[in-house]
């Protein structure tokens, strides 16, 4: 498929190369000093490449899609990204109307009204009834906008900490993460980057009653359907917790403690055997094979095939190896998500050790 | 209607009209010509725009294909590019660099710089800038502040790398990133003289708009280019010295001790000893300036392509005086929006809603714009100039680009799609390709006031456009799906998730529409060096148009016009304007009617 996509750029290069030799031997005007200024044949040949290129915007759009639908993040995992993406497909085809007309709408014209040596313009300077009414529908449309969008973001935002949030601490440091969950008592001991010594890690207050049953972990593991309370610290620099699948993103910076919540409402299993993720993943383990046979070549490692899993990314520049700062995440249902709990050792365990 | 007529500017200068000897010191380099220094503002800003795209290659390639060893990189980047593997730090060193000289170099000083100077004194009818010192002392400081930035490449541990926002702790922390060390302090310089070349030459830009005009000039007769320099200088006084504060207190976190943003941080090791700053302030006070940096990117780009986009249409600009009211709107809500940039940041989230308020109301003023050019263009009689043709790509990009910023404006939205590819493509379409485009189109359409009527080559223009413009949307419209898919910027590779090795092939064709892209600057770069000693000599005013430059002398003198300056009888936009009885243009047989041109006996006045 890339290469025929290259064929295709290749094309169209060529397409627009071989119209710009045209414009070259068209254009081959007497030497005279007025001979850079487009001629009634410039304008032609230009208005015409107009039409041409909005056209040409509407295929590669087209393109697109067709070629690259099936990279977009799958149904959200959280319940408020059903939110967010209920949103975002009216923001979409907002712009996409907009979009579709304007631009042709203004190739259109340049193509339409592309000048003759005999023609007159228009003068037309005002209309303030026209000019009244594209201000107003952008005001009436855009404060839709808006309010749909405050409301959703404040819903995301303004945590209700009266439904029981599991309270998780995510830890980041250059180039790793760790979660840190409360424990029995669901609340987190307090900590400080002055308190780092040898296996504390993450600087936890060891006197702290509330920091004995905490649990320190590098794999975040959530339990279904239960709206966790993430708090985000960072070691060093500023990091950023993404976590594309849940819709969710906060920064982690040095010196506070940010925070975001959200309930997942899909195990790693159940996303597994969606449909836009079946045939992702599928395609991604096609490319790897097709990469193993150039490795094997090479006589170096194959790669691994593909499972999907959730994950959490680094997404704000943090240094050399900010590109491989990852925690994998697996939801799953209360019952394993208990059972794998049980399995992990208490900070106060670990510093016995 | 006048309020503002200037008598004491038709005299000003009148003994400057003789000529003092000039020796080549004083004109080709430490020239107070405001002329001259618009050619060394435009010459350096390309030359930093070639290092800048460049550098964008290099990493594209890298993007492209991260498995594939390229000798190019160990020619470029030395030590880090041994073996032809690019190293991870001098990606996000090339990033950085790149934003930097893009942002700053190119489109701030190489775009707004070059055409306040050659056309605020030319269009309102000066001999000069308000000052020619201090408009020199700002260029030669804008060429220092270059020559750091580059001398920032070569340093021992490598140039910036904490990407062209420089958030702390990252900038602040050579142990954090080796860019953070020498190559840091280099630009924090280079950008401090920046700050202030370009508060020097604001100043003088605003002064001169306001007292300078000739007579006949009022504000509501400028042409819509004017407006934008204007406004633009504006936000520059009102936001450049915000960053100049945060560049101070981030170079002293950095050399003498103190916490402005830095708090709780244990690296290397150890814990450092700061505490109580924060980083969250940091973002603020970059964003108070980076946001309506954007518009200082864009506003000029915007005049321009309305002067010329009236011009070519043979058209008045369609609504002029809503034109000028989204100019000042939209400066108005650059300086209250920065915050959009922040919704993440652990910001307040009642702030991130105040900010979405106030960034989606740009989108009206916005909007008002891109409707107007593109009435502008209808029932015209559109010369199709390659300044035109970027002109009208300009809007188109400005659309696309702008588009997606409604998405982005609004916090919920911006959540998930916030650092990804879709901000980049967001703005390299709305801000990067658009100013751009607003250069080239400023450069082919002023090139023969630049050049005393040489003229740049228009199939070679013709060849940059298509190729250009074809190529930008070639790079930017698949990077939206790969940032739609959850790919975040600044990776130096992605194949450390497999989840991603599907965009592998999306990345492939933007690299090689960005080569093809690249490739088509250098036809401008022959056309622009060529025409500049072989060009051909067109007429006085070869675009017909309205304004005040062309009826200038075409040999470059001190103080523009050898006799006494033109008075203003009308606004800049009458093509195309017939007499009273509709049966010809206001001047038989001429569709247009320069500035200077007092009210025809068969003319109806427009309130301008």
């Amino acid at each position: 498929m890339t290469a025929f996509l290259v064929v295709l750029v290749i094309i169209l290069f060529g397409v627009a190369i071989w119209q710009m030799g045209k414009i070259f031997e068209m254009s081959k005007a007497k030497q005279s000093n007025t001979s850079e200024i487009a001629s009634d044949k410039d304008n032609n040949i230009n208005g015409w490449l107009m039409l041409g290129f909005v056209l040409l915007i509407y295929l590669i759009l087209a393109i697109c899609f067709w070629k690259w639908f099936d990279v977009l993040l799958p149904d959200s995992a959280s319940e408020h990204g059903v939110g967010i993406d209920n949103l975002m497909l009216v923001s979409m085809i907002l712009i996409f109307f907009v979009g579709i007309i304007t631009q042709w709408l203004l190739h259109y014209f340049a193509f339409k009204y592309k000048g003759e040596k005999n023609k007159k313009a228009l003068f037309y300077a005002d209309n303030d009834k026209l000019e009244f009414i594209w201000t107003i529908i952008p005001v009436i449309v855009l404060a839709g906008l808006i309010i749909y969008g405050l409301f959703t973001w404040s819903d995301i935002m303004n945590i209700d900490t009266d439904d029981d949030p599991l309270v998780v601490e995510l830890y980041a440091y250059q180039f790793d993460w760790r979660a840190r969950y409360g424990g029995n008592d669901n609340t987190l001991g307090e900590a400080n980057v002055r308190l780092i010594e040898g296996v504390n890690q993450l600087g936890v207050d060891a006197s702290d009653p509330n920091a004995q049953d905490d649990v320190i972990v590098n794999e975040l593991h959530l339990p279904v359907g239960r709206k966790v309370v993430f708090k985000m610290r960072s070691q060093d620099v500023l990091h950023s917790a993404y976590m594309p699948h849940f819709r969710a993103q906060m920064n982690c910076v040095p010196g506070m403690i940010t925070q975001f919540a959200y309930t997942p409402t899909i195990t790693t299993e159940e996303m597994r055997q969606n449909d836009h993720i079946v045939a992702k993943v599928a395609n991604i383990n096609e490319l790897r094979q097709k990469k193993n046979v150039d490795l094997a070549a090479k006589g170096e490692e194959p790669l691994e095939p593909y499972e999907f899993d959730y994950m959490l990314l680094c997404n704000k520049i943090c240094g050399t190896n900010h590109y491989n700062m990852q925690m994998k995440i697996i939801v799953e249902s209360e019952e394993d998500y208990k059972a794998w709990m049980a399995g992990q050792a208490t900070l106060a365990q670990t510093l016995k050790q | 209607m006048s309020a503002h007529e200037h008598d004491h500017a038709e005299d000003h200068h009148d003994d400057h009209g003789h000529h003092h000897k000039e020796t080549f010191v004083t004109k080709y380099i430490f020239s107070q010509d405001h002329k001259m220094i618009s050619k060394q503002y435009l010459i350096t800003g390309l030359f930093m725009g070639i290092i800048g795209i460049a550098m964008s290659l290099l990493f594209r390639l890298q993007l492209a294909w991260p498995d594939h060893q390229f000798t190019i990189y160990e020619i470029l980047l030395g030590k880090w590019g041994e073996g032809g593997v690019m190293d991870p730090s001098v990606y996000l060193a090339l990033v950085t660099i790149h934003g930097t000289i893009m942002v700053f170099f190119v489109l701030t000083a190489g775009l707004s710089g070059t055409f306040s100077n050659l056309l605020i004194p030319l269009q309102i009818g000066a001999r000069d800038m308000a000052s020619g010192f201090l408009n020199m002392i700002s260029y030669w400081l804008f060429f220092l502040s270059s020559v750091f930035m580059v001398l920032s490449l070569f340093v021992e541990a490598g140039p910036a790398s904490a990407g062209w926002t420089i958030y702390p702790p990252l900038s602040a922390l050579p142990q954090a990133i080796p860019g953070s060390g020498a190559g840091m302090t280099l630009w924090l310089v280079s950008m401090a003289i920046f700050i202030a070349s370009s508060l020097l030459g604001a100043l003088n830009y605003i002064v001169t708009v306001l007292n300078l005009r000739t007579k006949g000039m009022s504000m509501t007769r400028l042409p819509l280019t004017i407006w934008a320099f204007f406004v633009t200088a504006i936000i520059g006084v009102v936001s450049f010295p915000v960053l100049l504060s945060a560049a101070l207190m981030l170079i002293m976190d950095r050399s003498f001790g103190t916490s402005f943003f830095l708090s709780d941080i244990y690296i290397a090791g150890e814990v450092l000893h700061n505490q109580g700053g924060s980083p969250v302030l940091f973002e603020h006070l970059f964003w108070f300036l980076g946001h309506p940096e954007v518009y200082i990117v864009i506003l000029p780009a915007m005049g321009l392509v309305s002067e010329i986009m009236a011009t070519n249409s043979r058209k008045p600009i369609f609504g002029y005086r809503a034109m000028v009211a989204s100019i000042l709107a939209i400066a108005f809500l650059s300086t209250i929006v920065w915050g959009h940039h922040m919704f993440v940041t652990g910001m307040n989230p009642f702030l991130g809603s105040v900010f979405t308020f106030t960034t989606l109301l740009i989108a009206i003023p916005s909007a008002v714009k891109a409707f107007n050019w593109i009435t502008t263009l209808w029932k015209g009689n559109l010369q199709m100039n390659t300044a035109m043709l970027f002109s009208i790509g300009f809007v188109s990009t400005f659309i696309s680009g702008g588009l997606t910023g409604i998405i982005l404006g609004d916090s919920a939205l911006d959540i998930n799609v916030h650092d990804t590819y879709f901000v980049v493509a967001h703005f390299h379409l709305v801000m990067g390709i658009s100013a751009l485009y607003g250069l080239f189109a400023g450069v082919y359409h002023w090139f023969p006031k630049m050049f005393e009527s040489r003229m740049m080559n228009k199939k070679l223009g013709y060849v940059h456009f298509w190729i250009t413009a074809i190529g930008a949307y070639g790079i930017f419209f698949p990077m939206h799906f790969i940032g739609m898919a959850g790919l975040p910027r600044r990776y130096y590779t992605n194949t450390n998730f497999p989840y991603f090795d599907d965009l592998a092939d999306v990345n492939v064709v933007i690299t090689i529409f960005a080569i093809i892209t690249a490739a088509a600057q250098l036809v401008f770069l022959y056309n622009f060096i060529h025409s500049m000693f072989y060009g051909k000599k067109g007429p006085k005013n070869p675009w017909n148009s309205n304004t005040l430059e062309w009826t200038a002398e075409i040999k470059h003198i001190h103080g523009n016009w050898d006799g006494p300056i033109p008075h203003v009888h009308r606004w800049s936009y009458d093509y195309s304007k017939m007499n009273k009885d509709e049966t010809d243009y206001v001047i038989p047989g001429q569709d247009f009617v320069p500035q200077h041109i007092p009210l025809q006996e068969n003319e109806e006045e427009l309130h301008h």
